[in-house]
């Protein structure tokens, strides 16, 4: 660490403030070949951020009752100032949260960045991952609209699937009542503005000290540590600061320029982000005619309903997540990156891609017998991967590793 | 950082022999962290189990929940009405005698058409589950995941088939009821719809949530 002196020596006797910069940012070494697929780790951050300030603010004016929690939105919207910018920032916030997180994660699978020693960062991302579902889906419930109310009837009585009576017993027990209500409302605000965050601050701080841990991965997959000039710096790596908060920084106003361009012009994104049925207030004796999660949820829902039985339904939906979590240890081979992998691999990944994008196509549409059908080929193709990937990836045939990064 | 295995060397060991040459009695100190470990779980655990207990149903939550009446009298053939209780709708059919006919001789294929499980007070355990022939009361939540199901009486409907014999589409994920609430195979819901405790005050009157007499 370089010795400081003045007020900064003085904080440094005291706190580690100037190591701890050095060790995160200053003298922190990333390989120098990120691409595209690097701006999304720091946007997310930045989206988190930002669902953290919106969040704070329109709590000062939303009331989480079953009575008033429908108008107190409608308040925002209409009568707080700006209400309508903290509303539709916030919204449009948790669907590019998942824009940014999934592009996020299609890169560490396509860079083999879960890999040895990586393992653990990824886990600590599937965790983040889970976390942000189960906040993305509480807050649904908040403005308590027609598909908020029913959304959660829903997906709280997925756990009814549980057989021997403890599925009805726990839903009862979400719930705090026999049907989603007041009761229900209340507890999912307090899980959604402070016990979710909190798991949430917890994760990322233990994604990012993973990552410093062990040190980013790159397009090629190999390591940077491995080639270390007579300082012990990676001949491939420099310094996060100021190379990469600036590409970051660039990278950052183009996402804010396509951020508000939907805030201000698209903010329901045509029924995709705020969803119609749910400007009409809860309405527990009617289902709207046709239900879906928002498309952020869709590909899983598409898994639940391609199954023809209630709890195998839910436990291929369960264990289309769960499978992820197993990744580093699924893909047996050494080599990391797409670049130098077996077409295929290439098949393989491609084929996944489409089948997820399929999938929460047809998540978001009335079932019919043809979307079944799809829907059901496209999840044999979700779970396929992950079999093939662990039989392909055994004795790969992939390309020579370059020494250097490319 | 790489992480060092507690060694002879470490800290805690060094501090442990210093200890051990001033005579301490390991087993009192064993008996003191066992002592507080145990105590310490067991408020922990007092203070999980009361957190937790705090979001199963208030008692407030428990007592509401009234019977209901609904009025009848007014229903046509192939009519449908909801009353709400206990927060749930409650769907009341006036069912038209060639729709009876077919609950009684269907072909369809039905998962539990003799309503085997218990989803109906024992007076609804027959084929058209209900006290009399002409009314149907159901619980209208879907039995997968709860959605309420759309009422579809119209024989062979354009969109649910030429074999459809009238009865309860649930649009979330596709289930399908007969009209008397019996689930047909190969959809998602295993169990019929179920079938609340009521009984007639008179011939226009049914109350909701009253077994013959007794509240349920």
């Amino acid at each position: 660490m370089s010795k400081t002196t003045g007020l900064m020596g003085w904080i440094d006797e005291r706190f580690p403030l100037t190591k701890m910069m050095e060790e995160h940012v200053t003298k922190y070494y990333a390989p120098k070949n990120f691409n595209f697929w690097y701006y999304f780790g720091g946007l997310a951050m930045v989206v988190l951020a930002l669902q953290f300030i919106t969040g704070i603010f329109l709590t000062m004016n939303y009331k989480p009752d079953g009575e008033l929690a429908f108008k107190s939105v409608e308040y925002i919207m209409r009568d707080v100032n700006f209400g309508w910018l903290i509303r539709y920032m916030h919204s449009t916030g948790a669907s590019m949260f998942f824009v940014v997180v999934y592009l996020h994660m299609f890169r560490g699978i396509m860079y083999g960045s879960y890999k040895k020693p990586r393992e653990l960062l990824w886990v600590f991302g599937m965790l983040i991952y889970v976390a942000l579902m189960a906040e993305a889906f509480m807050g649904y419930l908040l403005p308590w609209g027609q598909m908020s109310y029913w959304g959660a009837q829903v997906i709280i009585s997925l756990f009814g699937a549980i057989p021997f009576g403890i599925g009805d017993a726990v839903t009862l027990w979400l719930k705090g009542d026999y049907i989603v209500s007041d009761a229900t409302l209340n507890r999912f605000f307090a899980l959604h503005v402070i016990a979710v965050p909190l798991v949430l601050i917890f994760l990322v701080a233990a994604h990012i000290l993973a990552l410093h841990e062990v040190g980013s991965n790159n397009p090629d997959g190999i390591e940077i540590k491995k080639n270390k000039n007579a300082d012990g710096i990676p001949k491939d790596g420099i310094p996060f600061h100021p190379y990469y908060t600036v590409k970051d920084l660039f990278g950052l106003v183009v996402f804010l320029i396509v951020f508000f361009a939907i805030v201000f012009f698209a903010p329901e994104m045509g029924g995709y982000f705020l969803e119609h049925a749910n400007f009409v207030p809860a309405d527990p004796l009617k289902t709207p005619d046709h239900i879906a999660p928002v498309w952020y949820f869709t590909p899983f829902y598409a898994i639940l309903r391609a199954v023809p039985d209630k709890l195998m339904g839910v436990m291929a939906m369960g264990a289309a997540i769960v499978v992820l979590f197993f990744l580093p240890w699924i893909d047996r081979g050494p080599v990391r990156s797409i670049r130098y992998r077996s077409t295929a691999y290439k098949v393989l990944l491609f084929s996944f891609v489409i089948a997820f994008i399929v999938l929460g196509y047809f998540g978001m549409q009335s079932p019919t017998p043809a979307g079944t059908l799809i829907s059901r080929i496209c999840a044999l193709i979700y779970f396929g991967f992950f079999l093939g990937l662990f039989l392909v990836s055994r004795n790969e045939k992939t390309k020579p590793l370059p020494e250097r990064v490319t | 950082m790489s992480a060092k295995k507690q060694t002879e060397n470490s800290p805690a060991a060094a501090v442990e022999n210093s200890f051990n040459q001033d005579n301490v009695d390991p087993s009192r100190r064993r008996l003191l962290v066992g002592g507080a470990s145990v105590l310490g779980g067991a408020g922990a655990a007092a203070m999980g189990v009361s957190m937790l207990a705090s979001m199963s149903p208030s008692a407030r939550a428990k007592a509401a929940g009234a019977p209901v009446e609904a009025d009848i009298s007014k229903l046509a053939e192939g009519q449908m009405m909801t009353v709400e209780w206990r927060g749930k709708p409650v769907w009341i059919v006036r069912r038209t005698a060639a729709a009876v006919e077919l609950l009684k001789n269907t072909t369809l294929a039905l998962r539990d058409p003799d309503s085997a499980v218990e989803q109906q007070p024992a007076y609804a355990q027959n084929a058209v589950r209900s006290i009399k022939d002409e009314y149907l009361v159901l619980i209208g939540l879907c039995t997968h995941l709860g959605c309420s199901p759309a009422y579809r009486p119209e024989v062979a409907a354009a969109d649910l088939g030429a074999d459809w014999e009238g009865g309860f589409f649930c649009a979330c994920h596709g289930s399908k009821f007969d009209l008397a609430g019996r689930v047909l195979t190969g959809v998602p819901a295993p169990t019929n719809l179920e079938v609340p405790p009521y009984s007639y005050i008179d011939d226009s009157n049914i109350i909701v949530g009253v077994d013959g007499g007794a509240a349920a």
